[in-house]
């Protein structure tokens, strides 16, 4: 037997001895009276009791403490200036920005202006019959496919927008048949998904059979139970529940439930009910509800009566949402919040997120660009909002023009340079920097200035808001809560 | 258990011989040596029996107590003194090809301690001629130590040996991870590596003295969180391996995260159970924890990597100490030589699924008994 090597040393003998530990960078905020979170450079966290980030920058942390050995195995202080994972740290910080890698995913096509709705938050469209003017053209269509496939991303989503788009069903179809032909070039291959934002209310077999062979997935506008919907959305003058819902399930029927997905607008109605707007969900069959509040553009903020609430109102009507949502899962109801999950995602996973609203640099241009019906082209569907009350700041230029020119012009440098939370004031020393993005254009709309004023944007406002809640609801470290987040993120 | 050591009475017998069994019962087994170690003239036979013979014409191992388990296929290895070694079962999933008894690391709860021994030549003959002796159909081998990677280039040549002759071959590496820390040991693996390798890599805190405590090397953490990362970028397959004992479950919950956020890549987390045999009974009072006491942990860290999608397998712990909830993580993992059930298993409603207990373990928990289904 080897005696020799059963001299075991202690464990003091293994710690570096050095007599002041070196900071890594890291922010901070705090949630309550008591507790603050702590979150580093690739969006790590740890809950901690008031007054932590000081006692680290005090140097004040005990090396035998538990709190030391977090601090140390998360990446907020480091035992040596360089840390000797700084390797791992670099990999962690290129895999949150991956959203990065390979530029514009999201191509939106507004194939017409023209819509069957007459909605009073709307931002663009127009109950018109004259498809001239107001549908997209097949040159234009034909310029837009050749962008991009000068993508660098081999991953593509094209999303048909209105309108209504299936009103000019012929432009969707030519569109992805052009699209796909093409995509039979082996040089320029490309995995693509088609989605149409439709409101269900024209489909016939024709279409509902070409989305099946094309296996393209529909999104629709659902606000709730009867009497908000159709207090929100109105067809021929009357409000379009019965005929939505019944798209709804016409759809499934052909394409299958996971096909179909909806999205919820909040009006100053929805404010007073989500959980029956969250019933309504479910009751229609779907196992996942985007609280959504109105965006501050085109018609939508003409009419103020129905629209514009305080972003503290649209807070509580998340928070009482989440709750309830909470509750459901508790006792087994299987509903997910998709905001929620798109933040949670960024809080518990290593990996990054493709929600352009929230990406720095910003998702403009570099993740997502609208061709609209018109054939100019926007740094986003936002963009193109605007350009409907004549502010064309967002226009990168007409689709004909060469894709350097578009993609690369002195216009989207300028949007992107907006865009950069890390060097924005206000955003550069927040704790949730990691988590958050910026939108130029919602800055522009509501602050008439690209770059923002954080104090008083709403944007800033509710996402603060919600950071906090989530971290306080992480901290309050409920197992169960903690393993219905897993199963929206992971989505087992 | 299986002995897979056993003795007899050597005639003939000049030289160590390793060769395939080409004929058993329980008497008698004959090896077919292809390595031409024998005089020409025996057809490179070697005869092994239970029974007492002498004067007969050919090697032979006589008065063996038992050849029971022997079978066809298998590779022996026969020393001029009568020891038979068993190196290869053929039809066993627990074949490992030992490389050395030296390790850089000295684990607190080693079963198998290292030696500062020059055995790394000696090792590598003998694999080879496993590799060249052992069934075309084998579907997977292990390669262990002590620290394979200490081999260096003659790792590299075993690759290389197994690739060629048994392409289809599973290969599962136990290794500290630490020479992948160097870019230039990656480098020269790069060039044999295939996608039938799989690194079964222990880590045992998220904090690096931690770690480099319980395996007794100064820097280990950061060359091994180094290493899986350069093992990582090069598209190697990981498994990690996590001892659960009285040290390791302090900061299992912490671990656990930190591979949820630094480690997702790997293919695999393995929670292990002790094998009390080597240095943990020398270290009983720093280590042993009865596998009920740490029930808690090793769900909540079972549960969150198997939510975050991460295969996780709970290896060496038998499914009467495991929560109920987290028993179909449970692998047969002890190999089937060492494996053991105990007599108050008889009756168990589970027994089958169960790996059972280490039988070189010279300490189990008090608390295993047999599971009744309500």
């Amino acid at each position: 037997m080897e005696r020799d090597t059963r001299k075991f040393k202690s464990v003091e003998k293994y710690q570096v001895d050095n007599e002041i530990y070196s900071l890594l960078p890291f922010r901070f905020h705090s949630i309550d009276e008591e507790r603050e979170v702590l979150v580093n450079e690739i969006g790590d966290y740890l809950l901690v009791p008031s007054g932590t980030a000081a006692s680290i920058a005090g140097r004040r942390i005990d090396r035998s403490s538990s709190l030391y050995r977090d601090l140390v195995a998360n990446f907020f202080i480091s035992i040596k200036p360089v840390p000797d994972l700084l390797d791992l740290i670099a990999a962690r910080y290129r895999t949150k920005h991956a959203f990065l890698h390979s530029f514009t995913s999201l191509h939106i096509f507004v194939v017409t202006l023209r819509c069957n709705h007459t909605c009073h938050y709307c931002q663009v469209s127009r109950a018109t019959e004259n498809k001239v003017d107001f549908d997209i053209s097949y040159q234009d269509i034909d310029a837009g496919i050749e962008h991009i496939f000068k993508s660098a991303s081999e991953d593509i989503t094209v999303e048909f927008q209105g309108g209504e788009p299936l009103l000019a069903f012929e432009k969707v179809r030519y569109t992805v048949e052009r699209i796909l032909e093409q995509n039979e070039v082996p040089e320029f291959r490309k995995h693509i998904q088609f989605v149409i934002c439709s409101n269900l209310t024209v489909i016939d077999e024709q279409i509902l059979s070409f989305c099946k062979t094309h296996e393209i997935l529909l999104s629709t506008s659902l606000d709730g139970p009867a009497f908000i919907h159709n207090s929100n959305r109105f067809k021929n003058g009357s409000g379009s529940y019965e005929s939505v819902i019944e798209g709804i399930s016409r759809a499934r029927s052909v394409l299958g439930n996971d096909r179909v997905s909806a999205l919820m607008t909040t009006s100053t109605l929805s404010l007073k009910y989500p959980k029956v707007i969250i019933d309504s969900y479910l009751e229609n069959g779907f196992h996942s509800i985007f609280l959504r509040p109105v965006s501050p553009y085109g018609f939508a903020v003409k009419n103020k009566k129905k629209n514009a609430y305080h972003t503290d109102e649209f807070l509580k009507f998340y928070k009482e949402g989440l709750e309830y949502i909470l509750e459901l899962n508790k006792g087994g109801i299987s509903i997910r919040e998709d905001y929620t999950t798109i933040l949670l995602q960024k809080l518990l996973t290593p990996f990054a997120t493709n929600y352009v609203d929230l990406q720095s640099p910003t998702g403009l241009v570099s993740n997502v660009v609208v061709f609209n019906y018109d054939g100019f082209v926007y740094a986003s569907d936002e963009a193109r909002m605007l350009a409907e009350i004549k502010d064309y700041t967002f226009r990168l230029g007409h689709v004909s023009e060469p894709y350097e020119d578009l993609f690369f012009g002195k216009k989207v440098q300028q949007i992107l340079n907006a865009g950069v939370a890390e060097s924005l004031a206000g955003c550069s020393e927040c704790a949730f920097l990691a988590y958050c993005g910026t939108d130029p254009v919602l800055n522009y709309a509501t602050q008439n200035d690209m770059q923002g004023h954080r104090a008083s944007s709403i944007f800033c406002k509710k996402n603060m808001e919600i950071f906090k809640h989530l971290f306080r609801i992480l901290d309050s470290g409920v197992p169960e809560i903690e393993s219905i987040f897993r199963s929206w993120v992971y989505q087992k | 258990m299986i002995d897979l050591r056993r003795k007899g009475i050597a005639t003939s017998i000049p030289v160590s011989i390793v060769g395939r069994v080409s004929k058993a019962d329980s008497d008698f087994v004959v090896v077919s040596s292809q390595e031409n170690e024998l005089e020409q003239g025996f057809g490179g036979k070697v005869v092994l029996t239970t029974k007492s013979l002498s004067n007969f014409p050919q090697p032979l191992v006589h008065s063996v107590k038992s050849l029971e388990g022997i079978t066809v296929g298998d590779v022996i290895q026969i020393l001029p003194s009568g020891v038979l070694h068993v190196l290869f079962r053929a039809g066993s999933l627990d074949n490992s090809l030992f490389t050395t008894d030296q390790c850089n690391s000295n684990c607190l709860m080693c079963s198998q301690p290292p030696k500062k021994v020059d055995d790394i030549e000696y090792h590598f003959e003998l694999n080879c001629s496993i590799i060249r002796l052992m069934p075309a159909t084998t579907e997977i081998v292990g390669i262990t130590g002590g620290e394979p990677t200490l081999l260096g280039q003659k790792l590299f040549e075993m690759f290389r040996m197994l690739t060629e002759m048994h392409p289809h071959c599973l290969v599962h590496i136990l290794t500290n991870g630490r020479a992948f820390a160097y870019q230039s040991f990656v480098k020269q693996y790069l060039s044999v590596s295939t996608e039938n390798h799989i690194w079964g890599i222990p880590i045992y805190s998220d904090f690096y003295s931690d770690h480099d405590y319980i395996v007794q090397a100064k820097g280990a953490f950061n060359e091994t969180i180094q290493g899986i990362y350069n093992l990582a970028r090069i598209g190697a397959r990981i498994e990690l391996r996590i001892v659960v004992h009285k040290l390791t479950v302090l900061r299992l919950k912490q671990l656990t995260k930190f591979i949820s956020k630094n480690l997702t890549f790997v293919e695999r987390v393995a929670f292990m159970g002790l094998e009390y045999i080597g240095y943990t009974p020398f270290n009983d009072q720093l280590l042993w924890i009865d596998p009920l006491d740490f029930q808690e942990e090793l769900h909540d860290a079972v549960v969150l990597l198997d939510d975050l999608g991460i295969n996780v397998s709970i290896y060496n712990l038998p499914l009467c100490l495991l929560p109920k909830e987290v028993r179909r993580f449970a692998i047969k993992s002890i190999s089937d030589w060492k494996r053991e059930y105990l007599t108050m298993c008889t009756g168990c409603a589970l027994k089958t699924d169960c790996g059972g207990v280490f039988g070189t373990s010279k300490k189990l928990s008090e608390n295993i008994q047999a599971i009744r289904i309500e």
